[in-house]
């Protein structure tokens, strides 16, 4: 154990950094649970303590359930689309092609661009006038011969359009993070397999897959906590639609519409958690792994 | 072998074909957004959606610039102050922890990750009463709630974990013998950060800004619950813009255009920065 002289300055140098953190996100994390346990649906009221109530009760509410099943379906798609196109984009690339840098370049741009300038192009490419009406997808849609349809309008399918513009913005992201994880695996240990009599989707089932995992749980960590707190890219394509509601949104209107702070704490909370849920031993799982290298 | 050789030729080109398919696909975005911009209105209808405009015409663009400039103007203000703090901070907090560590500097470390992918909701309502008590009790109305130093705070304090992180996972390559060889000089702390760390920072500085550059000036989500109409940035004044019903579709996409290009040419320019801020946040979204 060094002595304090040594390794005090350089605790009271992040002391600052210590209290924004202890404050800013354990402190407001605790304050919103919390006001979610209190009954304090309107501005003025003190809040009386209810426990898990607005927990439970917010399951009476027909768009809390709408905009659970809309999370769940913009999750399945984006990330799986993400995680999917990525790794296929990285894929093509991996044995280096002509111009691999230009290629690169252009699958990441959408990551340069916010979500709320990407929703508006995309509004107009998704937008669900059809026939006479069309513009968009639709119209280039009608002039190869694929079927017209509503896309994020769709009610049973409108979240699964509503995740393409998420997977175009984020697939170059994965891609990057998969094309690293290619290029990590030594060339030696796919020759070697080669040596061994192994064809090369044999190397590649069982050389290199096995070494890409802990880059597919990154890029499904980072893809599924930003699906889970969707927000700008559904309200710069549909505001505040029923239709394409989801968690952060419905939060969104409960404080500032409703004037509701226990219920959009409540949703908030339950964000949270359901982020908080994989994120947690996915942080501690890989603070050990750093530990143990 | 030629057999081989020529299957090999082939997979090429197959590959090649299906990336330049891709590329197509995803510059078709750009394509409207481009081509909408410069259209006037008389080539609104339909019908002409993805034709290339007859007539060329910076109306639109003229427009939307009169409409975006306060935004972009609040955007600066916000992004540039901000993301130099933001590296001062994690600069600071990224030496201390790689290399004058105290105890418990690994548990620090780690609470301070899982900062890094709290969903913002978590801590909004909380934050807004605190940032509107910021205004009671200091008497300085429209500055923390509802203007742009209460969100650069904001994006400050929530931006410490990424930015310390980054830091952290630079430093680490720095040789401990240097640290040590100024210590054995007689250097403190702070001098040795001085003449020995901040010298060599520089790539990791560049990540950083570019960094939290870009993720103050695409955000949305604290803008639309911190700031009001004079303090609005870049994104909510966009999303106002494009949400009006009686804008036209050549007015939204030149807006949309002059809103990312401040981060499209960072991202131009400054790609490979760009890139490894990415790397180093496959930890963070």
């Amino acid at each position: 154990m060094r002595r304090a002289r040594t390794w005090l300055p350089g605790l009271l140098l992040v002391t600052p950094s210590i209290v924004a953190i202890g404050v800013f996100v354990y402190g407001m994390l605790g304050w919103n649970f919390r006001l979610a346990m209190t009954d304090k649906h309107d501005e003025v009221s003190e809040g009386k303590f209810v426990g898990l109530k607005n927990f439970v009760d917010i399951w009476d509410l027909p768009r809390w359930h709408l905009s659970v099943q809309h999370t769940i379906m913009f999750t399945l798609v984006f990330v799986l689309g993400a995680l999917v196109l990525g790794w296929f984009l990285a894929f093509l690339m991996e044995k280096g092609v002509r111009g691999e840098g230009t290629f690169r370049a252009i699958y990441l741009f959408p990551m340069a661009i916010s979500f709320v300038a990407t929703g508006i192009v995309w509004r107009w490419l998704m937008n669900s006038g059809m026939e006479q009406r069309a513009v968009g997808l639709n119209r280039l849609f009608d002039w190869i011969g694929l079927p017209q349809w509503q896309w994020f309008r769709d009610p049973d399918w409108g979240m699964a359009a509503m995740a393409l513009p998420a997977v175009w913005q984020m697939s170059g992201y994965v891609m990057a993070l998969f094309l690293a994880g290619f290029r990590g695996v030594p060339e030696e240990l796919r020759e070697a397999a080669r040596v061994d009599g192994c064809n090369e989707w044999g190397v590649y089932r069982y050389v290199v897959l096995p070494m890409l995992r802990p880059v597919t749980l990154s890029a499904l960590i980072i893809l599924g906590h930003i699906s889970l707190k969707v927000f700008d890219l559904i309200v710069a394509v549909s505001g505040k639609q029923i239709i394409t509601d989801v968690p952060a949104v419905f939060m969104w209107v409960a404080v500032f519409d409703s004037h509701d702070p226990a219920k959009g704490a409540t949703i908030a909370s339950y964000i949270v958690l359901s982020v908080a849920i994989f994120v947690i031993p996915y942080l501690i799982w890989s603070v050990r792994k750093e530990r143990r290298s | 072998m030629t057999a081989v050789i020529g299957r090999r030729r082939a997979s090429t080109g197959v590959r090649l074909a299906l990336l330049i398919a891709f590329v197509v696909i995803f510059l078709i975005p750009i394509y409207v957004l481009l081509v909408t911009s410069f259209k006037p209105l008389t080539e609104a209808d339909p019908g002409q959606a993805w034709n290339l405009p007859r007539t060329w015409t910076f109306e639109a663009w003229r427009v939307a610039w009169e409409k975006l400039a306060p935004g972009l103007w609040n955007s600066v203000l916000l992004a540039v102050p901000g993301s130099l703090l933001s590296c001062v901070l994690g600069s600071l907090n990224g030496y201390v922890l790689s290399k004058w560590r105290f105890p418990g500097a690994d548990l620090l470390f780690t609470l301070f990750l899982f900062g890094m992918f709290i969903p913002y909701q978590g801590v909004m309502i909380p934050l807004v009463q605190l940032l509107v008590n910021l205004n009671e009790l200091t008497g300085l109305q429209g500055v923390f709630y509802g203007g742009i130093p209460g969100l650069t705070l904001a994006h400050v304090v929530y931006g410490i974990p990424i930015c310390t992180l980054i830091f952290r996972n630079y430093y680490v390559t720095i040789p401990d013998e240097l640290i040590e060889a100024s210590r054995v000089d007689g250097a403190g702390m702070l001098r040795t950060y001085w003449s020995v760390v901040l010298p060599v920072s520089a790539p990791a500085i560049a990540v950083v800004i570019i960094w939290q550059f870009t993720s103050m000036w695409n955000d949305f989500l604290f803008a639309v619950f911190l700031t009001g109409p004079t303090s609005w940035p870049t994104t909510v004044m966009l999303n106002n813009i494009a949400g009006a019903q009686a804008t036209p579709y050549s007015q939204q996409m030149a807006a949309a255009i002059l809103a990312s290009v401040p981060t499209m040419l960072i991202y131009v320019l400054l790609g490979r920065f760009f890139m490894r801020g990415l790397m180093a946040g496959a930890l963070k979204g």
